[in-house]
């Protein structure tokens, strides 16, 4: 390959992060700093993580075929509205209704996944039945009210940070008073991925395999590992890991390993590419669908969680929206509107760019309306971008 | 020396990273037949695409010449304006519109806001009946055969006033029967002045209506054949396609060396799965032993796809009844899975629609029947995919930078390398290969015809289902003729004809709407 070809191809695999460093910049700039507050840097996990979350589960629904779920916003109200009842008038013991309010997201995926995968209603058709349907019954769960007053078991679950093992924090040079336990488990992620990055590429190119592009792996390996890091301090600035990025953080690395490493991973993949040849390879397409579906139900069981958590209520209009976020991440990290690409890491820089945006024009004051329409804007620039690129490579 | 109607001088076409074309210099005489030959990615689609602005001015090198006149198209609109048409290989038909609309799609009757119907059917009658279709031009596209199909793309390119007809592939999707019409077509415009330039794989229609042939290999033209003057055997020309001299074409095999039947299929009946009353299938029975290779003859549409597919665990079909047998035992087969666990594979006719996943890799299509056989409880080994992928890749000689290649990169040959690894890494007993050599080249023909070889050398049994009588007769054990849902004939291959088997399938014909 000649230089150039390298050079594209480093700029290509590294332009929504390189996008992201650019808008981050921006925003610092022009809010004066404010923007990096340790306290807005942690906010941004807090006030995102439904976001975080749903895409994922969107991500396995585009997979199978560019299929979208427009019910998760009004899925995410219906099992908070459930929480609100269960944990704060009948005072159910919090994991059981934890549990509860999972299954009850299991059970809508099982009635959407139905449809959608053996009797075949489009998608499209299905779910925005159920946004109708499960927004109603919001409303009737919680007879229009709000639930407000979580249980402290659950707050300490979803809405609070992890205890310092030091208590009050500790003086460190130029970082000022820091929680000590957020500054380790930074240090412990970074060294942790270099060694298991690193291992990676030695026994691959022992093995003789093809290898990334040297320039390209370490200015991804100091860039990643900086930017952990510097999240990491920015955190213990600020009462340290919120428990929301302990959640957000799990369903991220699983589903980053189902997608990339295993056989139903895989299949999500055949379908979207090419049902009929996936079909013809001994996979039942109709069971991958119906997976999808009920994934997407039972991830937005969890961000039912963290949002009745944030709220410390469960009310009429959560929700709102979300499905749309959702979606716009998954596109702007790059999945394909046919399915059958896309990935976890990459929806997930979606929708931290997303957020990222949304965050910066909340702060310089810019007028709701108009974060609309950047909003909108961004989403369509992504796709356009990634089309574009497509044709030229 | 007769006049050149077209001149294309110096023709070279670069894509990012490929030189397609390399000086390449064409000329067709006014009033002929003209062929264009080659491997696939030899350059001749691109050659046309320039001719036909498709590849606008401004994006080759070179300069064309048609009537005497320097032709700088932007586009298709332009060289048609002239009457230079092009009709694809890949049917270009909206299926749910009717022949009369579809024939003058773009090139409305009447104006902008008020077409002219009565105008558009009655013209587009005239047209068909030209072609030797008595269709009504009100008709549905998607109601009548590809054969059919093709011929109204041919009326739709009079309709657009051709004087120069570009046809890639014509016959690619053609029965013998309808293949031959289409050629007697272009034979009798050509009496009435037509100039065509035909791109076709297929050896015997060439020598068959062309005037010249141009032999591209490598994005150049190597030379043009005269059909009076030159040799235009088969051979010649295969040696000049593949520039190396082709001794045989089918790989030599010690036969009659036969196992036990491995599959038997009794009085199998499949309907169609949509119009159900309609028998697709009707009481057919035959087998395969270990070691053989059983080819299934027909003309297309006779069914054979759609019997191997309701075998392969009822993939295609509705009522399906019959009795199957694999390895002497009744066999049930419910879902592809079955099938697959059962040692059964089915290579498709149609490669990219229903074989391979054209976004992915080579790596991820080879292991995409076979996940199992990568993985460890649902988690796949990464370092064992690419194992396998390398080996497949180098035992069936697949040609490209690496595994980690898209598979909708590759050329036609190579995908159809990429697919038959695709089941051979299932490790079947039994492997069922329709039209295993459709549209590729001669060199990947001979390379798949070896591996089939190799197959039953180890005890396995193919189904071989083709459409060309050479390759049924070169590469067979045994030959099974399929006409209209029954098996109308069976001939050990050391017996059986090109005319035999023709016989056989013209005599059991009904006559009739027989597509």
């Amino acid at each position: 390959m000649n230089k150039r070809g390298v050079l594209s191809e480093i700029l290509k695999s590294y332009t929504m992060i390189g996008v992201l460093v650019i808008v981050v910049w921006f925003f610092t700039w022009r809010t004066g700093g404010n923007m990096l507050l340790p306290q807005n840097v942690s906010n941004l996990i807090a006030q995102n993580a439904y976001v975080f979350i749903l895409a994922v589960g969107m991500l396995l629904c585009i997979l199978t075929g560019g299929n979208i779920d427009l019910s998760v916003g009004s899925v995410v109200a219906f099992i908070g509205a459930i929480g609100g009842v269960l944990l704060v008038q009948r005072q159910v013991p919090v994991p059981l209704a934890i549990l509860a309010m999972l299954g009850v997201g299991i059970l809508v995926g099982v009635w959407q996944g139905f449809w959608i995968a053996y009797v075949r209603i489009p998608p499209f058709i299905v779910t925005l039945a159920g946004m109708l349907v499960f927004r109603g019954l919001t409303n009737v769960v919680l007879g229009g009210m709000s639930i407000s007053g979580m249980p402290s078991g659950f707050n300490v679950l979803f809405n609070s940070f992890v205890p310092d093992i030091v208590y009050g924090g500790v003086e460190i040079a130029p970082f000022g008073n820091i929680n000590l336990t957020s500054f380790l488990v930074g240090i412990v992620v970074v060294v942790l991925y270099v060694i298991v990055s690193l291992r990676g590429r030695v026994i691959r190119s022992k093995k003789g395999y093809q290898l990334d592009n040297a320039i390209g792996y370490w200015v991804k390996l100091v860039m990643i590992s900086a930017v952990v890091m510097a999240f990491a301090i920015r955190l213990s600035q600020h009462r340290g890991i919120p428990a929301y990025l302990i959640w957000v953080a799990a369903i991220v690395m699983i589903y980053w390993y189902i997608t990339s490493k295993t056989t139903i991973g895989r299949h999500f993949y055949a379908v979207g590419g090419n049902e009929k040849a996936a079909e013809l390879s001994g996979i039942k397409t109709n069971r991958v669908y119906f997976i999808a579906y009920v994934n997407v139900s039972f991830l937005a069981g969890v961000a039912a969680l963290v949002t009745i958590a944030r709220l410390d209520s469960a009310i009429p209009t959560a929700g709102m929206q979300f499905e749309l976020d959702a979606i716009a991440s998954c596109f702007i990290g790059g999945a394909s509107a046919y399915g059958g690409i896309g990935t976890v890491p990459r929806v997930i820089l979606g929708a931290l760019l997303m957020g990222v945006i949304n965050m910066g024009m909340f702060i310089m004051g810019v007028d709701s309306n108009w974060q609309r329409v950047v909003s909108g804007m961004v989403l369509l620039l992504a796709v356009i971008f990634d089309v574009l690129s497509k044709k030229k490579g | 020396m007769a006049k050149y109607i077209l001149e294309m001088n110096h023709i070279t076409k670069t894509f990012p990273g490929v030189k397609a074309l390399d000086d390449v210099n064409f000329q067709v005489q006014a009033g002929e037949i003209h062929a264009v030959v080659g491997e696939n990615g030899a350059g001749k689609s691109t050659l046309m695409k320039v001719l036909s602005g498709i590849h606008g001015y401004g994006s080759y090198e070179g300069d064309i010449f048609y009537n005497g006149k320097e032709c700088r198209y932007q586009n298709i609109k332009d060289s048609e304006k002239d009457g230079i048409v092009i009709i694809h290989q890949e049917l270009a038909l909206v299926p749910y519109m009717t022949i009369g609309e579809n024939m003058y799609l773009g090139n409305e009757r009447g104006r902008s806001f008020a077409v002219n119907w009565d105008e558009t059917y009655d013209k587009a009658g005239a047209y068909l009946r030209q072609v030797g279709l008595s269709e009504n031009p009100r008709t549905l596209i998607k109601d009548i055969g590809v054969g059919k199909q093709q011929l109204v793309e041919i009326a739709k390119a009079l309709a657009k006033n051709a004087k120069l007809l570009i046809l890639d592939e014509p016959t690619s999707s053609l029965n013998e029967e309808d293949s031959r019409a289409l050629l007697d077509l272009l034979l009798e415009f050509k009496k009435q002045g037509m100039t065509s330039i035909i791109i076709s794989h297929k050896l015997n229609e060439i020598v068959y209506v062309a005037d010249n042939i141009t032999i591209i290999r490598d994005g150049s033209t190597i030379e043009t054949l005269n059909k009076l003057t030159d040799d235009v055997s088969e051979d010649r020309i295969a040696k000049g396609m593949v520039g190396r001299e082709l001794t045989e074409f089918y790989p030599e095999r010690v036969r009659g060396n036969f196992g036990e039947v491995a599959l038997e299929v009794k009085n199998w009946s499949v309907n169609h799965p949509l119009y159900s009353e309609r028998k697709v299938v009707n009481d057919v029975s035959f087998y395969v032993r270990k070691g053989e290779v059983v080819a299934i003859s027909g003309l297309m549409g006779a069914g054979r796809t759609e019997l191997a597919m309701s075998i392969f665990g009822k993939s295609y079909g509705s009522n399906i009844v019959g009795q199957l047998l694999i390895h002497g035992n009744e066999t049930k087969l419910h879902s592809v899975k079955d099938a697959i666990a059962q040692k059964l594979a089915y290579v498709t006719e149609d490669r990219k629609g229903n074989g391979l996943i054209l976004a992915n890799t080579i790596k991820l299509n080879t292991t995409l029947a076979n996940l199992k056989g990568v993985s460890h409880h649902g988690i796949i080994d990464a370092d064992k995919e690419v194992a396998v992928g390398e080996e497949y890749r180098e035992k069936l000689k697949t040609k490209t930078p690496s595994i980690e290649q898209q598979v909708g990169n590759l050329s036609g040959g190579n995908q159809q390398k990429v697919l038959l690894s695709k089941w051979m890494f299932a490790e079947p007993d039994i492997l069922i290969l329709d039209e295993p050599t459709r549209g590729i080249d001669v060199g990947a023909k001979y390379e798949i015809y070896t591996i089939i070889n190799s197959l039953v050398a180890e005890g396995k049994s193919v189904i071989m289902i083709s459409s060309e009588l050479p390759e049924v007769l070169g590469m067979s054990d045994r030959v099974y003729i399929m006409n209209e849902g029954k098996m109308v004939g069976e001939l050990e291959t050391a017996e059986a004809t090109q005319e035999k088997i023709m016989k056989t399938i013209l005599q059991s014909s009904k006559g009739g709407n027989r597509e």
